[in-house]
């Protein structure tokens, strides 16, 4: 099956031309084309093994790690192909930032997973880096819950609270595009809400892309979706229609859960 | 809906409650059969059995509501079925509003028999109009049962003959009054009659509007027919 691109009425941050992925020989991406607009959040949803986290990793070439995985296309991250492009990958995770399922924070305080990223790429003295680790914490709506105990090991934390220390880390280093890949599966319905009002107001500064089980949360905190099955992207488009009317049969089945 | 869902208990809960609205219609149906009947044959009992029967309209109305609150904040259903259930829910509230305008032809029924006026009124003419309007509102909720986009088409057409119907009624009714005096209140009874008639043909018409919204998720309330034509091809 073959996805025209389908493009969204938004400037585009991130457009992804032809891209096939795979997995030693397993054709694990197909063809895909796509827009992501900036400064907004899209949501990627999909069946297990659709490729949605596999598309997800290649934003930040986290594939790389791994031996015998491949891309083949363009991913143009403001016009500069990052599958081909010379820069140093530590760079473009900068640039690129990314929050994983399980909360990961490093075995340090909370002060230091936040300055630890920042140290690598800014040179900042005491000051402004207080100034930075504040401005983040802030930004994740953390601030208040670990402003007395910014020396306590982050692994102190609720995993609620761990997971926004990971949203901070990332955005700590200000990049400008934020992937999440099942920010929420590990928690509690409260910390759920807490990390889908930071998504939403995240997007002012950053563009969000976000892979999701939870059909609800992809309609609740996202302004694009993507439906993919197999590999393929099925279906792009606002969720307001995705979820209202899709446009295939496909979505409508998977959205409405009559998926078999 | 044609196909099943993985969960075959919220299968189970859509169907039940769009059973239920057929139900309602299929009373709401019957208390305009009777109101007119009490109409054709001046007949006071039949005309009071639909005010009785409206306290049943109002009660599966309520049940009806709180089966799709129900379903709403268990299921978060999306799409087609979200689109199915606030139809439902539109459907459920002009079918009750049916149900008041039967009740209302019948009340205003004892009202013209109360005034001892003459068997002269042209209420025949209302009851052409009212089988037209109690058709229209069974297609209505044929097309509803069926989704069928182009049933739904033909009774939205359909209307305006039961509006044409109306106005030509209320010319004739103007006349008898200015013929005599004492025609004055039969004949405003008359009219509330057959406005409430009319109304019901108008319940239909937004019923007919609620089968295009599920089935092609446009809404065409409010909409030309020309525009509401190309939105279902």
């Amino acid at each position: 099956m073959t996805t025209s691109t389908i493009v969204a009425p938004e400037k585009t941050k991130i457009s992804v031309k032809n891209l096939n992925f795979y997995y030693g020989k397993f054709h694990a991406l197909k063809s895909i084309n796509l827009e992501i607009p900036e400064k907004k959040v899209t949501a990627f949803i999909g069946p297990s093994g659709c490729g949605k986290s596999t598309l997800l990793r290649i934003f930040n070439r986290m594939y790389q790690l791994y031996p015998g995985q491949r891309a083949e296309g363009q991913i143009m991250l403001d016009g500069e192909n990052i599958l081909t492009s010379k820069e140093d990958v530590a760079l473009l995770r900068a640039k690129v930032g990314m929050v994983f399922q399980k909360p990961t924070p490093f075995p340090m305080s909370i002060f230091d997973n936040i300055a630890f990223g920042v140290k690598l790429f800014e040179s900042l003295n005491a000051t402004e880096m207080e100034e930075r680790v504040e401005w983040a914490l802030r930004k994740s709506a953390l601030w208040t819950e670990v402003k007395d105990k910014l020396n306590q090991n982050g692994s102190s934390l609720s995993g609620g609270q761990q997971q926004r220390l990971c949203i901070a880390r990332g955005i700590a280093i200000k990049p400008e595009v934020l992937l999440l890949d099942e920010p929420c599966s590990a928690l509690d319905p409260i910390s759920t809400a807490k990390v889908e009002e930071l998504i939403v107001e995240l997007k002012t500064d950053y563009t969000v892309l976000i892979v999701t089980h939870n059909m609800q949360q992809a309609a609740r905190c996202s302004d694009y979706t993507a439906y993919m099955y197999l590999g393929d992207l099925m279906e792009f488009g606002s969720t307001e229609q995705m979820f209202f009317k899709p446009t295939r049969k496909e979505t409508e089945d998977y959205i409405t859960g009559r998926f078999g | 809906m044609p196909e099943k869902h993985l969960s075959s208990q919220f299968d189970h809960e859509l169907t039940a409650v769009s059973t239920r609205v057929m139900e309602l219609g299929g009373l709401v149906e019957s208390q305009i059969r009777q109101a007119i009947y009490a109409l054709s044959q001046f007949s006071v009992e039949v005309s009071n059995e639909v005010t009785v029967n409206e306290a049943r309209v109002n009660a599966m109305e309520i049940d009806i509501d709180r089966d799709l609150s129900n379903i709403i904040s268990r299921r978060q259903p999306t799409a087609r079925d979200l689109r199915l259930l606030i139809a439902i829910s539109k459907t459920t509230a002009n079918l009750e509003r049916v149900g008041d305008e039967a009740e209302k032809i019948a009340r205003m029924v004892r009202s013209i028999i109360n005034s001892g006026a003459p068997r002269s009124l042209p209420s025949l003419e209302l009851r052409v109009a009212a089988d037209m309007a109690s058709r229209l509102l069974n297609n209505a909720l044929d097309a509803f049962a069926r989704l069928d986009v182009n049933a739904a088409v033909s009774i939205l057409k359909e209307d305006d003959l039961i509006d044409k119907e109306f106005d030509g009624f209320v010319r004739k009714l103007i006349t008898y009054m200015m013929e005599d005096p004492r025609m004055i209140s039969p004949s405003l009874d008359l009219l509330f009659l057959a406005k409430a008639i009319e109304r019901i043909g108008d319940h239909a018409k937004n019923i007919a509007e609620f089968v295009i919204y599920v089935v092609k998720g446009e809404d065409v309330r409010h909409t030309s027919m020309e525009k509401i034509e190309s939105v279902i091809k």
